[in-house]
């Protein structure tokens, strides 16, 4: 008998891997989504680009630099494409991981306050410091300290006897909504006429007008944020499981969950600096992603970074065409959506997946 | 031609299983000494110890309340003690980082709750993180690994299958095979037989078996039912108020006088005629009148 040139491992192996690629995220499986949801971020920015409130020649635009088409395509919409893209991307990924950390499907920047919080943060801070200067520092700065602040908060009141309690979670999560909106509403109330405009744009959410250079400041951020998520992503997925069993499989869970909790707020601080409160991206786009490739958070963070730039760029398109030359505000777009999917989600899936 | 690949996979898996063969009796896996806990200012463990050796099984069995899950969490390190030592395979607990402990030993919780929608075959895969870097895949080692603990605890079936469709017998098996592909040394097991019928209560103990033989496998296991323990364990450790009752052979420690104080509840002790094991039935008032115990 001679050796047999394949070895049995090998077999075996091949094997395993043919007859259950199905079954579990595969490299192969990955790449395939990725290179899809990047065709459709492409395709539905060029859209967004070349379509809005009002017609624009592309052709005049790039050749004739002193046209105003030049100036509403560079201007105005490919920074609004732009930013909705990372915000949307931004938004897409914290609620996926924000999901898999408390293992509540529900759970979400918007939903759970932080991204109230945030924008009441913003707002103190712009008040504040536009008679000082320096606001453009201080808003995101404050932005990102008052959503930790409103995470850290939400997280252990919604602990029961040192379990994170699901329902309870979501209800402390309205609770601070309501509050950071009640406490925005009385900074309106008691501040110059001038500050109302922006009040306005940050509870409304909106990618009115942004500059390159917010543009910048929210994409630098949310890389750094997305690279910390994708790094955890597998502790995610051990986290599932459960904080004890997390811990029994080799994550180290208080530090895991403190680097998500940081690397979170200062995602959702940035976004809402620059777009205001935007709910509902970051429990749709994850909600959808996971249904149709699974749960594996590997795939999903990297998967939600692109679907919420799509999802987002084509809610703002909507936005800006729906009653053209008038235009909604995204957020409300993003909102009609997501409350009726968020009921929808809690009747259909709630009982199941908030098996606690 | 599947017939062959069958036949090879079958071998492959003995060459392995000699390759790997750790002894059956070999040193001591995971050892207690004098552990006392609580959570907060309340006491649960009073100076508890315990040592396993390689491919024994030791069960702890006690009323309600007796500190046994809260001793194997501390085993597992979910827990710290508020004084003594654990130590793992000679060395203590704290030496090792998470990952570390986690390559050697594994623990199966006795619920199995799953946040989202994993496939069976995920969740098994997730026993070989604490063997992969953070952004590794699964190799086809790993997958190999996770395919033989599938079929050992017949869940081949079952693969593509949502965690959250199954029953509680086969999530049962679903976590004993995540914790196999761990490749622990020491496998900790809470109530791994709660809730389940007859015939896979016996499947699972004698997959446990099996693998204390194998792979000199340690196991800890807490039961409430005393007869498995009689019939399955090497050693038996007994507890009351979170302290040691008895600890010993079940011989030693299934006494009508120590299960009587333990329990506070009168009980028979006899033998299986067929199995020679030491079976434990309750007494008191039998339907007849007549007084046991």
């Amino acid at each position: 008998m001679s050796e047999p040139a394949i070895t049995r491992t090998q077999v075996v192996a091949d094997l395993a891997l043919v007859e259950f690629a199905d079954a579990h995220l595969t490299r192969a499986r990955m790449a395939i989504t990725l290179v899809v949801l990047g065709a459709v971020v492409i395709g539905v920015a060029l859209v967004a680009v070349a379509f809005g409130s009002v017609h624009i020649d592309l052709m005049r635009a790039i050749a004739d630099r002193s046209s105003a088409d030049h100036a509403i395509l560079f201007g105005a919409r490919i920074p609004r494409v732009l930013m909705g893209a990372i915000v949307g991307a931004v938004l897409a990924a914290v609620g996926a991981a924000l999901q898999g950390l408390v293992r509540n499907p529900l759970a979400e920047g918007g939903i759970l306050g932080i991204s109230g919080g945030g924008a009441f943060g913003a707002i103190v801070a712009l008040v504040v410091f536009s008679r000082l200067g320096g606001a453009d520092a201080a808003v995101p700065i404050c932005a990102f300290a008052a959503s930790l602040l409103s995470t850290l908060a939400v997280y252990r009141l919604a602990q029961v006897d040192g379990r994170l309690e699901p329902f309870t979670l979501l209800l402390v999560g309205v609770i601070f909504n309501a509050f950071w909106g009640a406490a925005i509403m009385l900074v309106n109330s008691i501040v110059n006429f001038y500050f109302t405009h922006s009040i306005i744009f940050w509870l409304m959410g909106s990618f009115e007008a942004p500059t390159y250079r917010e543009v910048a400041m929210v994409t630098v951020l949310g890389c750094i944020g997305f690279a910390i998520l994708i790094a955890r992503a597998r502790d995610m997925n051990l986290l599932s499981l459960g904080d004890d069993e997390a811990a029994e499989l080799g994550v180290e869970v208080d530090a895991v969950r403190r680097t998500i909790f940081i690397a979170t707020s200062v995602m959702i601080g940035a976004a809402v600096s620059v777009s205001g409160i935007i709910s509902f991206v970051g429990l749709i786009v994850p909600h959808i992603i996971r249904t149709a490739i699974g749960p594996d958070h590997r795939m999903l963070i990297p998967a939600s970074i692109l679907g919420g730039a799509a999802f987002t760029v084509a809610a703002d398109l909507i936005a800006r065409v729906a009653i053209a030359p008038a235009e909604l505000p995204v957020g409300a777009i993003t909102a009609l959506c997501g409350g009726p999917f968020f009921i929808y989600v809690l009747r259909r899936e709630g009982r199941k997946s908030l098996a606690l | 031609m599947k017939g062959e690949a069958e036949r090879l996979a079958a071998g492959d898996r003995e060459d392995r299983g000699a390759r790997e063969g750790r002894t059956a009796a070999g040193g001591v896996a995971i050892r207690a000494i004098k552990l006392t806990a609580g959570y907060g200012e309340r006491p649960v463990l009073h100076g508890v110890s315990i040592d396993v050796h390689a491919g024994e099984l030791l069960a702890i069995v006690g009323p309600n309340g007796a500190g046994k899950s809260t001793l194997l969490r501390i085993l597992s390190g979910a827990l710290r003690p508020w004084s003594g030592a654990v130590e793992l395979e000679g060395r203590p607990l704290g030496e090792y980082d998470r990952r570390a402990i986690a390559r050697r030993l594994a623990m199966v919780a006795q619920e199995n709750l799953v946040a989202f929608r994993f496939t069976v075959l995920e969740i098994v895969l997730m026993g070989r993180a604490p063997h992969l870097g953070p952004f590794h895949f699964e190799t086809r080692h790993d997958l190999e690994i996770a395919h033989a603990a599938l079929e050992r605890f017949d869940l081949i079936g079952l693969a593509r299958r949502p965690i959250q469709e199954l029953s509680g017998g086969e999530r049962k098996r679903v976590f004993l095979a995540r914790a196999l592909t761990q490749d622990p040394h020491v496998a900790l097991l809470d109530e791994p037989t709660a809730f389940l019928d007859l015939r896979h209560v016996a499947e699972i103990f004698a997959r446990i078996r099996e693998l204390r033989m194998e792979r000199g496998l340690a196991v800890v296991a807490t039961l409430h039912d005393l007869n498995a323990a009689a019939l399955h364990a090497d050693r038996v450790l007994l507890m009351k108020d979170g302290a040691a009752a008895g600890y010993g052979t079940p011989e030693e420690v299934f006494t009508a006088d120590k299960l009587r104080a333990v329990y506070e509840t009168e009980v028979h002790v006899g033998r299986n005629p067929a199995t020679g094991a030491i079976t434990v039935l309750p007494g008191g008032i039998g339907p007849a009148g007549r007084r046991d115990g």
